[in-house]
């Protein structure tokens, strides 16, 4: 076990050197290094500037030195917000895009799971085809064009909830299910197949066999077994949470990270977007990793090497 | 029964000569009872055939690539044309007195606008038709981008096995774990300007990159670099069973070498898994590209995509939401009938695929 945790940790390691290291290279793509804006400095604030972020040393220098901040968690500072550091920024966005991607993560598996286990379990019957046919149609949908449908129906046209901003509970449940519906349907997808699985497994019929109840035999013997591919889509499932939570922040106007970093995008804010994707490629690759080492917890079955 | 009914000594032991006579013409093509042979394809589509789900969603993007590459030919607008004193038109709603008096003036069209126009005077529906052909066009170069460098990463690594395979799979355990759309943002983001400059310093050479778009220089870039991974893991997984069959084994004892062998024999032989990777990839291509216009980095201004007009339409959400709900109603169609057709495609082509 321990040589497998420290394996998975060496390789996360070296996957997010890797993605610093692409970072910082494509940061020379950048024509007129990271001073340039619309009025362009004079020469000597250019060089003084130059000077005082190390930019006038060798490429090599400027690699160790940015990697030295970033071991020290110092992701610069923003180009267009004066004076604000990228770790600020991130300290206030990311509190509230934590907030509504949590939400909608446990929704998508509180609603997931269930769909999945009863479409599993009446298998062939009217209601199984009813959970198919919605849980297929819902992984066609994008979060952007969820959120904008809900956005015109329930926000615009019936205007029961509240399109702006995150004001109370009710403004939540807009952006939560936007994000939640596709990873919901796709759980649901995964559950379905697997409870197939597990139910045909012979420890099934064992159990049923001495005499154990409907309950204790789906939660305690099938629901645990079923659940492993849920487990293993977690980290994919925070990926696409993060991504999804930019254009769904960017239409509910949330003030979270993911609004942070699409406005960083199109103000050419390069420092805050360099930022925000290490940040947010340390914490997808550090879950993936922690999803790794509990599957393989919680499943004694999978052989540790 | 007969037989026995049209002998009469069917219970004696003497022989019946008759029975030794050599068969004539008839009697032989009598026996033959082998059915038509029935080819890969043949069996694959015959199976696809019968899938009506499937069929429906091959039908339903058909009826998406005409309505995308055939028809906007045949449409009197186009995508960048800004037709004065139409804007903001809603869905079939007249053209105004005083633009038809200048479309009269100028030879302009006056055929109606079925989805109304843009802000810019736009005819909405070819936009829609342009948006649709860009997300089509991504998918599948996207998807044929992935299709050649995983298959042949997969094979190579599958078939040479040992250390090559070792470290070659290494590489693409750490591109699995590569967060895709944060890179893919970072590289739009990055490489627009060297792409601007190549393309105006060696017009010769690159000139092709302007007329494509950065942005979707950029995608596909992207999908060449990072998306692959998966197919190659699944072309591994078949290689590794294909290069154990005995014809493989023939191939090598007559001298074959092993590009030969990897074209000619293993990749040949999971053409299925191929094909069914690749359909199922075309959708999550769109899905990325469409995601990527939405936050303003895909494909370049005049130039709609469908994931841009839903994202040009936000601001005007309240008094023309159909601007909006058509784009995205449009994706959702096309990566649904992909979904399904390439189910169905798996379970024809490659049952095994199936868990």
């Amino acid at each position: 076990m321990g040589t497998f945790i420290l394996k998975r940790m060496f390789s996360a390691i070296v996957t997010i050197f890797l993605v610093a290291t692409i970072t910082f290279f494509l940061m020379f793509l950048i024509p007129g290094g990271p001073f340039l804006s619309e009025k362009a400095p004079s020469a000597e604030t250019l060089a003084a500037l130059e000077v005082k972020y190390g930019l006038d040393q060798p490429v090599p220098v400027q690699y160790l030195n940015y990697m030295k901040g970033l071991l020290h968690g110092d992701l610069g500072t923003s180009l267009k917000k004066r004076g604000m550091e990228v770790n600020d920024i991130i300290a206030t966005g990311f509190p509230v895009s934590a907030q509504v991607g949590l939400i909608a993560i446990a929704g998508a598996v509180l609603v997931g799971v269930p769909l999945g286990s009863v479409a599993a379990l009446n298998r062939g019957k009217p209601l199984d085809h009813i959970i198919m046919v919605a849980s297929t149609c819902g992984i066609a949908v994008p979060s952007f064009v969820m959120a904008t449908v809900l956005m015109v129906t329930l926000g615009v046209k019936l205007g029961w909830l509240p399109t702006m901003g995150l004001s109370g509970p009710l403004s939540y449940i807009m952006p939560c299910i936007a994000l939640a519906f596709y990873p919901a349907a796709y759980i649901s997808r995964l559950m379905r197949s697997s409870m197939l699985d597990v139910l045909g497994q012979d420890y099934m019929r064992t159990a049923r066999a001495k005499g154990l109840g409907p309950f204790v035999m789906l939660f305690k013997h099938a629901l645990r077994n079923a659940i492993l591919p849920v487990i293993t889509y977690l980290g994919p499932l925070l990926a696409y949470t993060l991504t999804g939570s930019f254009v769904v922040e960017k239409i509910f106007t949330i003030p979270g990270l993911g609004s942070e970093f699409i406005s960083s995008i199109t103000s050419r804010d390069y420092p805050l977007i360099m930022g925000t994707t290490i940040f947010l490629a340390f914490l997808i690759i550090m879950m993936n990793m922690v999803v790794d080492i509990v599957y393989k917890l919680v499943d004694p079955r999978i052989k540790l090497k | 029964m007969e037989q026995e009914k049209m002998n009469p000594h069917f219970l004696s032991r003497q022989l019946d000569v008759s029975d030794f006579l050599p068969a004539d013409e008839e009697e032989k093509q009598s026996l033959v009872t082998m059915g038509q042979s029935v080819s890969f394809w043949k069996d694959g589509l015959g199976r696809l055939r019968k899938n009506k789900v499937a069929m429906v969603s091959l039908a339903v993007i058909l009826l998406v690539m005409l309505f995308a590459f055939v028809l906007p030919s045949f449409y009197p607008y186009s995508y960048e044309e800004q037709l004065r004193g139409r804007e903001n038109l809603g869905m079939l709603e007249p053209i105004p007195e005083k633009a038809l008096a200048l479309a009269e003036s100028k030879g302009l069209s006056t055929f109606p606008h079925l989805l109304g126009t843009d802000n810019m005077g736009r005819d909405y529906l070819i936009r829609v038709m342009m948006g649709t052909r860009i997300s089509l066009l991504v998918g599948i170069t996207a998807s044929a981008i992935i299709l050649v460098i995983g298959s042949l990463y997969g094979a190579v690594s599958g078939y040479f096995g040992g250390k090559v395979d070792l470290v070659m799979m290494r590489l693409v355990d750490v591109i699995y774990t590569v967060p895709d759309i944060l890179i893919i943002i970072l590289l739009s983001v990055t490489l627009k300007y060297p792409l601007k400059n190549l393309a105006s310093n060696y017009p010769a050479v690159f000139g092709w990159i302007d007329t494509v778009g950065v942005g979707l220089v950029c995608i596909f870039i992207v999908f060449a670099l990072l998306y692959w991974v998966g197919m190659a893991r699944i072309v591994r997984g078949q290689v590794l069973i294909l290069k154990e069959q005995e014809y493989v084994a023939a191939a090598k004892a007559l001298g074959a070498g092993s590009g030969h062998i990897i074209r000619r024999h293993l990749l040949t032989n999971c053409i299925g898994t191929l094909i069914v990777t690749t359909t199922l990839q075309i959708p999550s291509a769109i899905f990325t590209e469409s995601f990527l216009s939405f936050i303003g980095l895909g494909v370049a201004a005049p130039m709609p995509s469908l994931g841009s007009l839903a994202s040009a339409a936000i601001g005007g959400i309240n008094s023309y939401p159909h601007r909006l709900l058509i784009p995205a109603l449009m994706i959702s169609l096309i990566i649904l009938s992909f979904n399904l057709l390439g189910d169905g495609l798996r379970d024809a082509f490659d049952p095994k695929l199936k868990h």
